[in-house]
């Protein structure tokens, strides 16, 4: 499935093959194959997790390549840094910002570049360069005097590609460059990249956002888990086969796990118990409208990096809204911090265990007991007494098995870390508890006993939001799936028969127009 | 804020022409709003200049040419010390070894002079010491990963532990000794009285520290590599520029200017003793940041770092000529003012960030 629409005289000028890179001994990249030709627009597609960061800089230099081979026109390259990429006509600009905010952006766009004469750098001939570039971008009324750290993050992300641009490179890597922006400044990014491509630029563009590519690129390679799924003409690729390479299943698979709910168990009725109205971030998330009934299993379903986890963390107070509000029992709430969720008994499990959740040097009973001892303020220990009941309760209800309880966390396996978070959360006796990948990477056998007690816990009264990557579970356990894509919410569907993943997978793949 | 003035001819603004007081206004206004980081240096010369102002008023002669030679004169090591520490802020490291090297290079100095070692080979031991410290220092930080505050705080004692085995009694140079030749006094202007415009060679080399500094920090592409490692490390060297060189090459600069120091201020006082030097690397680090520079680093000026250090210089002229204020009050109003910088950087930098 290789280009049939490039004209085959034409000779890639970036092609990596076989590239293996491993970071602190884990292998992030396996094997991985990629072509850029000049004049072309190439994204390069996968969740998070994929290796899209990591192949990006391995090719930029910034990471070093374990096994493979890059060749640039033709010719094997080395690629021990930046300057050596830089040498053979790579630029890159990266995810994180790479300004130097104290600096001018003339400064920022040509540091490394600069004009020098018998006396030193000239900064009036440095200046003129840096506004040819800027003004090639369309960004000629920018003041090339101010500094960056006053440039809202949209400039500054087109500042940082107007410095990839001072080398006149063959190659532009450039690593989810619209992340920060808003629709006005993409267009505006998007007519210099084209401008760029016309002159013969290759660009390697890397997004989340499904939309942008089909708009912008030529070509598409696919990675997933580290592993390559292949090279696409972005025409000839349907959305559907796209996400279904993401996910890494197979079509025809996907339409046959159906929805194995008998019927709808919940209907949603009343006032809800958490209600977010026009909730968003900017930059990070959009607006979103979200209703949460009591005894209800929602369900977040997308791609990973769709914008699941931001919302997750917006509705449980540890990413900041900046727009609009929540409600709880109808009543006006601000959620400022996670500890202000909590004591609306909101609680949010993260998706890294290991960052975000276990402490691992504490005990698996003080683990149990921590958000509990939080909310109820240090001040007011719990007593041994409560707690060994408390963590005996939920060790015999959640089948933990632990070699000691009072052992660090650490030595449990995964999948009796993540239910102790679980019995964590659950001890503070929430009202809306927030899930994100409870089940990633743990054993079939946990994962279902966690899924029994998402269930049970729903069957209580508690109102679950549940996000996971495996769209077939979300499927299975919610009552109501509410859809993201491209750091959004697009639509809700209401579960029951006649719904399967591929129902999902047709919504996120749709076209634009019904959703925006 | 006219702050674009010469400091030391503070009443020069008056015979501008209209158009051009307003367009210098107009200039420093865009300055200002394009890199508020001006600020705290333009104010560091606000106050030097009150200062002036004020000291003329209340005690007399301090504009005058006798009073202005010795404020050089005598603070021409501090001037040269809060250069070389201005490379280190900006980068965001610290150097608390500078007092001791300045110790261990006058004390080993002197020493080898009167041992009868050949001047010239005796200043450039003395420079060298001081190196072969910050290259020590700088190594530590950028390939063994130590905090710029630890690693230079085992240089401080190393240097001034060496120069106490070296000796503990004051090392006086020999009276015909050519080194002391760098501190001796040259009239330029001979004045009324004692009022003459007095120059050391000392002075001269630390106008040429200056120069070579400013020309280096914005001139050359080390001295902007300086800035960006201050303004973020990570991204400098994603933009591919020399990092770890760079830092390294801060401390090893810190050092050899701390090397410089010792020969201006040895040369001056004939003496030499393992003492010298207690509590000057926080004096440096007092005109550095007085003069406008952020301690988190990427923000400063090596001009602002002068008027610091001649701030400082001017306090203790201001100090005894008052007679009254006791001198131990001195230290207090060094902090005071510090405190008052640091808060002036903080209303600076978060007005700006938002």
């Amino acid at each position: 499935m290789t280009t049939p629409t490039r004209n085959p005289a034409t000779r890639p000028v970036v092609e990596m093959t076989g590239i293996t890179v491993e970071i602190g001994g884990t292998v992030v990249l396996h094997q991985v194959d990629l072509r850029l030709f000049p004049g072309e627009v190439h994204a390069l597609m996968g969740g998070n997790g994929a290796g899209k960061s990591s192949l990006v800089k391995a090719l930029s230099g910034a990471y070093r390549i374990a096994d493979g081979v890059v060749r640039i026109d033709g010719e094997p390259v080395v690629l021990g840094g930046t300057a050596d990429a830089e040498a053979a006509g790579v630029a890159a600009a990266f995810q994180d910002v790479d300004l130097c905010g104290n600096l001018s952006i003339a400064e920022n766009v040509m540091i490394g570049h600069e004009e020098r004469r018998w006396w030193g750098i000239s900064w009036s001939a440095t200046r003129r360069r840096a506004a040819v570039v800027l003004e090639e971008l369309g960004l000629g009324d920018l003041d090339p005097l101010r500094a960056v750290a006053t440039l809202s993050p949209a400039l500054q992300q087109l500042v940082a590609i107007a410095r990839a641009m001072v080398t006149h490179p063959k190659v532009l890597v450039l690593d989810e460059p619209t992340s920060s922006l808003d629709a006005d400044e993409v267009a505006t990014l998007f007519r210099a990249l084209r401008r760029l491509r016309d002159h013969g630029v290759a660009i390697l563009f890397v997004s989340h956002y499904l939309e942008q590519v089909y708009a912008l690129s030529d070509r598409i390679t696919v990675l997933r888990d580290g592993y390559g799924q292949g090279e696409y003409a972005t025409r000839e690729l349907d959305r559907a086969v796209l996400i279904s390479k993401m996910i890494g299943k197979e079509l025809t698979e996907l339409r046959r796990i159906g929805s194995d709910r008998r019927a709808h168990r919940v209907e949603p009725t009343g006032t809800p118990v958490f209600r977010a109205v026009g909730v968003g971030r900017r930059g990070e998330f959009g607006a979103t409208d979200f209703e949460l009934h009591r005894g209800e299993v929602v369900g977040l379903g997308g791609l990973r990096g769709s914008g699941r986890t931001e919302f997750g963390q917006l509705l449980a107070g540890v990413v900041r809204n900046d727009s609009g509000t929540f409600q709880i029992d109808g009543r006006p709430v601000g959620l400022p911090n996670p500890a202000a969720a909590l004591r609306h008994r909101i609680a949010f499990a993260s998706e890294d265990r290991r960052d975000g959740g276990i402490i691992e040097e504490l005990s698996v009973r003080e683990n149990i007991v921590l958000a509990l001892q939080a909310i109820r303020g240090w001040a007011r220990p719990i007593s041994h007494a409560e707690r060994d009941a408390l963590v005996e309760r939920f060790v015999e209800s959640f089948g933990i098995v632990a070699p000691s309880l009072d052992g660090p966390a650490r030595k449990l396996s995964g999948g009796n870390q993540q239910k102790v978070l679980l019995a964590r959360w659950l001890a503070t006796r929430p009202h809306v508890l927030i899930l994100d990948e409870p089940t990633r990477g743990i054993d079939i056998a946990s994962k279902v006993e966690i899924q029994a007690r998402v269930a049970e816990m729903a069957k209580d009264g508690m109102a679950v939001v549940f996000i996971s990557s495996e769209l077939e579970e979300v499927v299975r356990l919610s009552d109501r799936i509410a859809i993201f894509k491209d750091r959004g919410k697009i639509g809700e569907v209401s579960n029951g028969p006649g719904l399967s993943v591929d129902t999902i997978i047709e919504m996120i793949a749709a076209d634009d127009e019904d959703d925006a | 804020m006219t702050i674009v003035q010469n400091p030391h001819t503070p009443q020069a603004d008056a015979p501008a022409t209209e158009s051009g007081a307003t367009r210098l206004i107009a200039r420093s206004k865009r300055v200002i709003a394009s890199n508020p980081s001006v600020l705290p240096t333009g104010a560091a010369i606000v106050i030097f200049v009150g200062m002036v102002i004020y000291g003329e008023i209340a005690y007399g002669r301090i504009l005058q040419y006798n009073t202005v030679s010795n404020l050089f004169i005598n603070n021409a090591h501090l001037i040269i010390l809060a250069v070389a520490m201005t490379f280190v802020i900006l980068t965001g490291g610290i150097d608390l070894s500078v007092g001791a090297v300045i110790a261990l290079s006058s004390v080993a100095g002197v020493m080898l002079a009167n041992a009868g070692w050949n001047p010239l080979v005796v200043i450039v031991l003395m420079i060298l010491i001081g190196t072969t410290m910050g290259l020590v220092s700088g190594i530590l930080i950028q390939f063994f990963n130590v905090q710029p505050f630890i690693a230079t705080l085992a240089m401080m004692f190393l240097g001034r532990g060496l120069a106490a085995l070296l000796s503990t009694q004051p090392e006086r140079l020999g009276d015909e000794s050519p080194i002391l030749w760098l501190g001796e006094q040259f009239k330029l202007i001979d004045g009324p009285k004692v009022n003459d415009v007095v120059i050391t060679p000392g002075v001269i080399i630390a106008v040429i520290v200056v120069l070579i500094a400013f020309f280096v920090l914005h001139r050359t592409r080390t001295g902007r590599t300086v800035y960006a490692i201050g303004g973020s490390e990570s991204s400098s060297a994603l933009m591919g520029l020399a990092v770890p060189r760079t830092k390294v090459l801060v401390y090893v600069i810190s050092g050899t200017l701390a090397g410089v120091a010792a020969v201006v201020y040895t040369s001056r006082l004939g003496i030499a003793q393992n003492i010298t030097g207690i509590g000057w690397e926080l004096d440096a680090i007092a005109a550095t940041v007085i003069g406008g520079t952020l301690l988190t680093g990427g923000y400063g000026f090596v001009l602002g770092s002068v008027v610091g250090a001649l701030v400082l210089g001017l306090m203790n002229v201001l100090i005894t000529r008052d007679g009254g204020i006791p001198p131990e009050m001195t230290t207090i109003i060094t902090g005071g003012i510090l405190l008052i910088f640091v808060i002036l950087q903080r209303a600076v930098t978060s007005k700006w960030r938002t």
